[in-house]
């Protein structure tokens, strides 16, 4: 019997999101555009998120180079170490990590946010006022985070790889120049497109699912501690699973 | 001469899984009365006024609104119609993450009909707040405030559009005695100054005694008795009774 109440619980989620997202398309491309708040959160996303995840870049990418070198020193490839960081961090490690990184400090914050909003009726607040909550408060969210995730993600990817840098110096020698032309070399346009592509996603659904858990959060402080932490549970399980769709796509139009 | 009714409910059920908050309620709402709704905690009466705003849908009956049923408006007609009526929650509900000036603007800013120029709307913001004593608060956040400050902020967000109808949610809860008097005169002043039609919701005696033209006792969700405070308080039922002792 308990099985089938989670499996309920679980199709009635499923439902919920679908239906948000179809609101989402509704509401976001019709009159009035909130361009304002946008540009507000979009502050909040990208600028308020650009420490945390610049510092993360540059030790995933030190660290990277770090433990890779043995292997490669092994089978005397060490020449190809900036080629395999590149093609590591920009194709897979940096947007993932990037996401994951928004999906704990962002997807939180709006579950949180948006949790306590509800319990103290701010939102209901906003209806009553016949302001529509949703345009205001959801709609700007989700568009920050879809628009903002590519921009951290390539800034990530410019970071982490001049962390890469770093580590190759720690223990051997590369110029400057010649590292970053090793790095273009083994780059190509099917490596970074996809994921670029794929950012959008994960933004997307962080910003859908840390709204949609805020927005329908209940019970009073226990459900916005709740709220906020599905809300980062939810997001990181969704990254994961966008991220193996897009290899898989990646894969049958032959960009890996 | 009959009485023009701004508000009128008939048959009006509400429940919660297996929890019958409504039953077969009526009401109506005359054009610049204050009506009080009494009853105990739990006895459905922020339901009430939930269901007339359109933040509960009703399960059976009907709430008319100027004339008109709630059942057949759209979100639109809904945006529209909700800029007539002001809505004082239990909690305030005061947006903590914005100052007075923009909680007050707020809504101004987002009603295309009653969008106001730059100059208009600070004047407009000043003239409220004024009015429910409070303008030197216009750059303060509501963290700042008292409770009885940001009962009065919150009344001034709802005065902002000028509704017909201004329905109270508990407006005096948590309230010392005394500041809990202001809120209720200020409720009158109101009245008075901007001829709202109004809904109180409450179980604080003394607010119903300074505010009320007429009372509906909420009982076992149905209308159970009403009329004036004086008729209500000599009544011989006991039911009645137990809320004036």
């Amino acid at each position: 019997m308990k099985n089938w109440i989670n499996v309920k619980e679980f199709l009635e989620e499923v439902g919920g999101i679908s239906s948000f997202i179809g609101r989402f398309f509704r509401e976001g491309f019709t009159p009035r555009y909130e361009f304002a708040e946008l540009i507000r959160q979009c502050y909040w996303v990208g600028y308020k998120s650009l420490p945390l995840v610049g510092i993360t870049a540059f030790i995933m990418g030190l660290v990277l180079t770090i433990q890779s070198r043995p292997t490669l020193v092994k089978f005397g490839a060490e020449s190809m170490l900036p080629l395999m960081v590149a093609v590591s961090l920009v194709r897979e490690i940096s947007p993932v990590i990037t996401a994951l990184i928004c999906a704990g400090k962002i997807g939180s914050g709006m579950g949180a946010e948006l949790g306590s909003m509800r319990v103290t009726e701010q939102i209901d607040a906003m209806e009553v006022s016949g302001t529509n909550p949703f345009k205001y408060l959801i709609v700007t969210r989700v568009l920050a985070t879809t628009l903002m995730l590519p921009i951290l993600a390539n800034l990530s990817n410019a970071i982490s790889l001049y962390g890469g840098y770093l580590g190759v110096n720690i223990r051997g020698h590369i110029s400057w120049h010649l590292y970053w032309t090793q790095v273009f070399d083994a780059l190509s346009y099917s490596d970074l497109v996809p994921a670029v592509i794929k950012t959008f996603f994960f933004g997307f659904a962080i910003g859908v699912v840390g709204c949609f858990k805020g927005y329908y959060s209940s019970k009073g402080t226990e459900g916005v501690g709740r709220s906020a932490n599905s809300a980062v549970v939810v997001a990181s399980l969704m990254v994961f699973i966008i991220d193996l769709i897009a290899v898989q796509i990646a894969d049958l139009l032959g960009l890996t | 001469m009959d009485r023009e009714t701004v508000i009128e409910i008939r048959n009006l059920n509400k429940s919660f899984g297996s929890n019958h908050v409504l039953q077969n309620f009526e009401m109506d709402l005359f054009k610049g009365e204050n009506l009080a709704v009494l009853g105990k905690s739990g006895s459905g009466k922020s339901v009430l006024i939930k269901c007339i705003i359109g933040l509960y849908l009703p399960e059976e009956g009907s709430i008319h609104l100027f004339g008109r049923d709630i059942g057949e408006f759209d979100p639109r007609e809904w945006d529209i119609v909700r800029q007539r009526i002001g809505f004082l929650f239990q909690s305030n509900a005061l947006y903590d993450s914005m100052t007075i000036r923009e909680n007050l603007e707020f809504p101004l800013r987002r009603h295309e009909i009653k969008k106001q120029s730059e100059s208009n709307t600070e004047e407009l913001i000043r003239e409220t707040l004024a009015n429910v004593g409070l303008e030197h608060t216009i750059d303060m956040m509501p963290v700042e405030l008292s409770g009885g400050m940001r009962k009065r902020i919150a009344l001034a967000r709802t005065l902002i559009l000028k509704p017909e109808i201004i329905l109270y949610d508990e407006p005096t809860t948590g309230l010392d005695p005394i500041t809990a008097r202001e809120i209720s005169n200020l409720i009158l002043e109101v009245q008075k100054k901007y001829e709202t039609s109004s809904i109180i919701i409450s179980h604080d005696m003394n607010c119903i005694d300074i505010v009320s033209n007429r009372i509906i006792m909420l009982i076992d969700g149905k209308c159970y008795a009403q009329g004036v405070f004086d008729n209500l308080k000599d009544s011989k039922d006991e039911k009645v009774r137990e809320f004036f002792e």
